[in-house]
């Protein structure tokens, strides 16, 4: 019985993988998958080095390229045997380093799982391999009146197996939900090799609901091999309101007042005067320029319905100090409007070397406080902000703009992302809202969870995958990580603590 | 509130270390649900109260033994509600109760069930560590979604003292049809019309009638009223049958045959299985009073890609939950000793040895 109590091994410190055999591995992983599917020259490997946060780059010792779920089973029992950590892949657009390789690991691309192997019209559900663009599906869904109703910004290009490991999000989620909300069921690899079914095509599955553990889990728990989704009828109308405000507060409470009156609009964003400027210079969406900050209001249904819903949503924004309220006449006008805040990242890179982008969540109350503190970090770090923010569900991503190539710059980027991440968990929000925490938010998970959670998390990940192979390293920070990231921060809040004390 | 967490956390403890067991409940409302209760009664009613609630937010966090009938009356008097209407099935329903239970009702195929509103958790685990997963917030992916996955855990997993739930606006308008239909005619009818942009928040089916209730803006309703026909339902008796399918006071459920929760495909065929049927969730969750063996009922449930759950009356020592495939249990048995090793709460009362 007493044995039972003790604590996983790993979880403390992190796993040295230093001993893995790159030629026996090899060897074995070539029985299973022919040459042009199992890379492991260095120029071959290079592609693979990095995610969509290209700051972190790490040379992988092989990637394997399986096309079949019988070879996913297969590597992972190599990878088990001979112990070698493994990172599962998707597009690799991931903002986190999520699908960053290990060193002494093997990257697992599904790449080759791309297709889409049943849209059952009248059931509303997709059958699909993980590779398959998130797009894709709700172009394979079109003829039937029906779509994927997750939108993340990056959907030309994301797989669906990343959008589950992220659970990712997008601007109609307020609405419409996350990945979990619009999952029937995903099937998986263990590391044992062993293939389960979370959920089912019903609307529950029998025991504990891992679904929710699996999504989101970033590539910790399982391999995903095919995903089953839900298909959402497409609205008949979707109209845009534009509002322009002289102040962020303002905007901030016109929000409020919208949700207040009992409206969930299918999108609901807000951008600063900063961002506005950047993207109309970029794609010349008509946004007013000389105002503190716009928001996007959108409205879908039955053209009564969204007829009704602008008639009130307006009123509410005139009501709430919009100095301009624009409604989109046509189809053209509402994509015009969005056109502007969907490219707001790569707005950001034209003006700026390089950017570096936020997703911490919070209480949408706390908006305006948190708007300002921004003001005041730009000042502390001499670097740039924009803002562009789910305003509808709280998740803020601040792009911070700096050049790489400046001595100090990225540092300087960074410890101001961290003092944002903090400030969102103080406000009483999350250090992230649909990014994931991959590599790039380990330390701030110690601000956000106590040495219990952090321990029960270990655990839940020893539930699935006892010896720790699945993506070591991310997400989940080790105990001894969180008590040098504690040193390292009381280090620096301290002499912060009592600010008006004289000191010299 | 402290002092009693610190306590329970204390009582958990002992228990572990003692071989002890704990049989939580809140107001015993679903203490026929799932195998025998067993293990020292955990009573959760004195931790009770609403600790945040933000209309604007669309966010509610309760404390677990807080009846339910107390939250919704709060809700509503700012216009808001459960979302998936969670089963009242008697007056002392708490929060805990229902999140552990997992059961919604009829708006589920509509809006999502309870995993899908719940933001945030504090629960004592097995080693009596008080934790909190999730939070406040509607998107939140830091860590895994352990909050979510409590849903329908019948308090196996631990002892579930504060919850964060997602509320959403009562709809302005709403309507009740009903229409002529046998089964296999009004299971294809509600999958044509779920592929439809059409304001549809429950659906029910039984012997001849096929009902339809609409929510929403007062001009979707209106619309989808004229679009679809059908014979309209007066407010009253429109109440009544909704209230009645959710709290299972409906003539239905009185009866003492065994009631089966068949968990189906919305598209899943007719069941060709003995008994009296009455079909929910636009024809995702199909009740079923019969007295055929559990095996048949099994293997017909299973072979239309579906799950049954012996819900209310027949043997409460034998399984109440569909079985699960070997690789599936041992994942289960793994989370169960994560979170409880010592087997502290609700031992059994989902599957034997979780």
């Amino acid at each position: 019985m007493a044995d039972r109590f003790e604590e996983p091994a790993f979880g403390a410190v992190e796993r040295d993988f230093s001993q893995v055999d790159k030629a026996r591995l090899v060897q074995a992983l070539s029985r299973v998958l022919a040459p042009a599917s199992l890379l492991h020259d260095v120029e071959d490997l290079r592609p693979y080095e990095c995610d969509g946060m290209a700051a972190l780059r790490q040379l992988p010792l092989v990637v394997v390229l399986p096309e079949t779920e019988a070879q996913v089973v297969e590597i992972l029992r190599i990878c088990a045997a001979q112990q070698v950590p493994v990172v599962a892949r998707g597009a690799g657009t991931g903002l986190s380093g999520g699908a960053q390789p290990h060193r002494f690991g093997v990257v697992l691309s599904l790449a080759r799982f791309g297709k889409i192997l049943c849209i059952d019209a009248h059931a509303r559900r997709a059958v699909v391999q993980p590779g398959v663009r998130n797009l894709a599906i709700s172009e394979a869904a079109a003829p039937f009146g029906l779509y994927y109703a997750p939108d993340p910004s990056s959907q030309i290009a994301c797989s669906i197996g990343g959008n589950v490991a992220e659970n990712s999000g997008g601007v109609h989620c307020l609405k419409y939900g996350l990945t979990i909300h619009n999952l029937l069921k995903v099937r998986g690899v263990t590391i044992q090799g062993e293939i389960v079914e979370f959920g089912s095509l019903a609307l529950d599955a029998p025991g504990y609901d891992l679904l929710p553990l699996v999504t989101g889990s970033e590539g910790m728990l399982a391999v995903v091999t095919e995903v089953t989704v839900k298909l959402t009828p497409k609205p008949q109308l979707a109209q845009c309101v534009l509002a322009a405000f002289d102040d962020v507060v303002k905007a901030g409470d016109a929000v409020a007042a919208i949700i207040a009156a009992g409206i969930i609009p299918a999108g609901l964003e807000m951008m600063d005067q900063p961002a506005t400027a950047a993207v109309e210079e970029f794609v010349k969406a008509g946004y007013p320029l000389d105002a503190e900050a716009i928001l996007l209001c959108e409205s879908d249904g039955t053209p009564e319905e969204v007829a009704e819903e602008i008639g009130r949503v307006r009123a509410i924004l005139e009501h709430s100090g919009a100095t301009e309220v624009r409604v989109s006449r046509d189809e053209a006008e509402r994509l015009r409007f969005w056109a502007g805040r969907k490219a707001a990242f790569p707005a950001a890179g034209r003006i700026s070397p390089d950017y570096y982008c936020m997703d911490g969540t919070i209480p949408r109350k706390r908006l305006g406080e948190m708007l300002k503190a921004i003001q005041d970090m730009e000042k502390k770090y001499a670097m740039r902000c924009i803002n562009v923010f789910h305003a509808g569900d709280g998740n803020l991503h601040p792009l911070i703009l700096f050049d790489a190539n400046k001595p100090g710059d990225q540092h300087t980027a960074e410890a101001f992302g961290a003092e944002i991440l903090e400030l969102s968990v103080a406000l009483g929000g999350t250090i992230t809202g649909e990014h994931g925490v991959g590599i790039e938010k380990i330390n701030q998970m110690c601000s956000q969870f106590a040495t219990p959670e952090i321990k029960a998390f270990h655990r839940v990940k020893a539930a699935f995958d006892p010896a720790g192979l699945l993506n070591p390293g991310k997400a989940i920070p080790t105990l001894n990580r969180c008590a040098e990231y504690g040193r390292e921060r009381l280090g620096r809040t301290q002499p912060q603590a009592h600010p008006d004390l004289p000191r010299f | 509130m402290d002092d009693l967490i610190q306590a329970w956390s204390e009582r958990v403890r002992q228990a572990a270390a003692s071989g002890g067991q704990l049989r939580i409940r809140g107001g015993g409302s679903k203490d026929f649900y799932g195998r025998e209760p067993v293990g020292e009664l955990l009573e959760t009613g004195a931790c009770r109260g609403i600790v945040n609630y933000e209309p604007s937010e669309l966010v509610v966090t309760v404390r677990a033994g807080t009846p339910l009938v107390e939250l919704e009356a709060e809700l509503a008097g700012q216009g808001q509600m459960l979302a998936f209407e969670p089963p009242r099935f008697a007056a002392g329903a708490t929060v805990g109760g229902c999140i552990a239970a997992g059961l919604a009702g009829p708006r589920r195929a509509a809006v999502g069930g309870v995993r899908d509103f719940v933001l945030g958790a504090r629960l004592i685990d097995g080693r009596g560590d008080v934790l909190r997963f999730g939070g406040e917030v509607m998107k939140n992916v830091a860590g895994y979604d352990v909050s979510r996955a409590l849903a329908g855990s019948l308090g196996t997993l631990g002892l579930i003292v504060e919850l964060s739930l997602k509320v959403l606006p009562r709809p302005v308008a709403e309507a009740t049809l009903r229409f002529e239909a046998g089964e296999a005619d009004a299971l294809h009818r509600l999958n044509a019309w779920g592929g439809q942009p059409l304001p549809i928040s429950a659906s029910a089916w039984r012997s001849g009638g096929l009902y339809l209730r609409l929510s929403g803006a007062s001009a979707a309703v209106e619309a989808a009223l004229t679009r679809l026909g059908g014979e309209g339902l007066d407010e009253e008796q429109a109440d009544a049958l909704w209230r009645g399918l959710r709290d299972h006071t409906d003539p239905y459920f009185a009866a003492c045959t065994p009631l089966w929760r068949l968990s189906l495909p919305s598209d899943a065929l007719a069941l060709e299985l003995e008994g009296e049927q009455l079909v929910e969730w636009g024809g995702a969750q199909r009740w079923l009073r019969s007295e055929l063996s559990a095996a048949d009922i099994r293997r017909r449930v299973e072979a239309l890609g579906g799950h049954a759950t012996l819900f209310r009356h027949g043997d409460r020592q034998g399984p109440r939950f569909h079985p699960l495939p070997g690789a599936m249990l041992a994942l289960q048995r793994n989370l169960k000793n994560a979170f409880d090793p010592a087997g502290v709460f609700n031992p059994g009362r989902l599957y034997e040895g979780l």
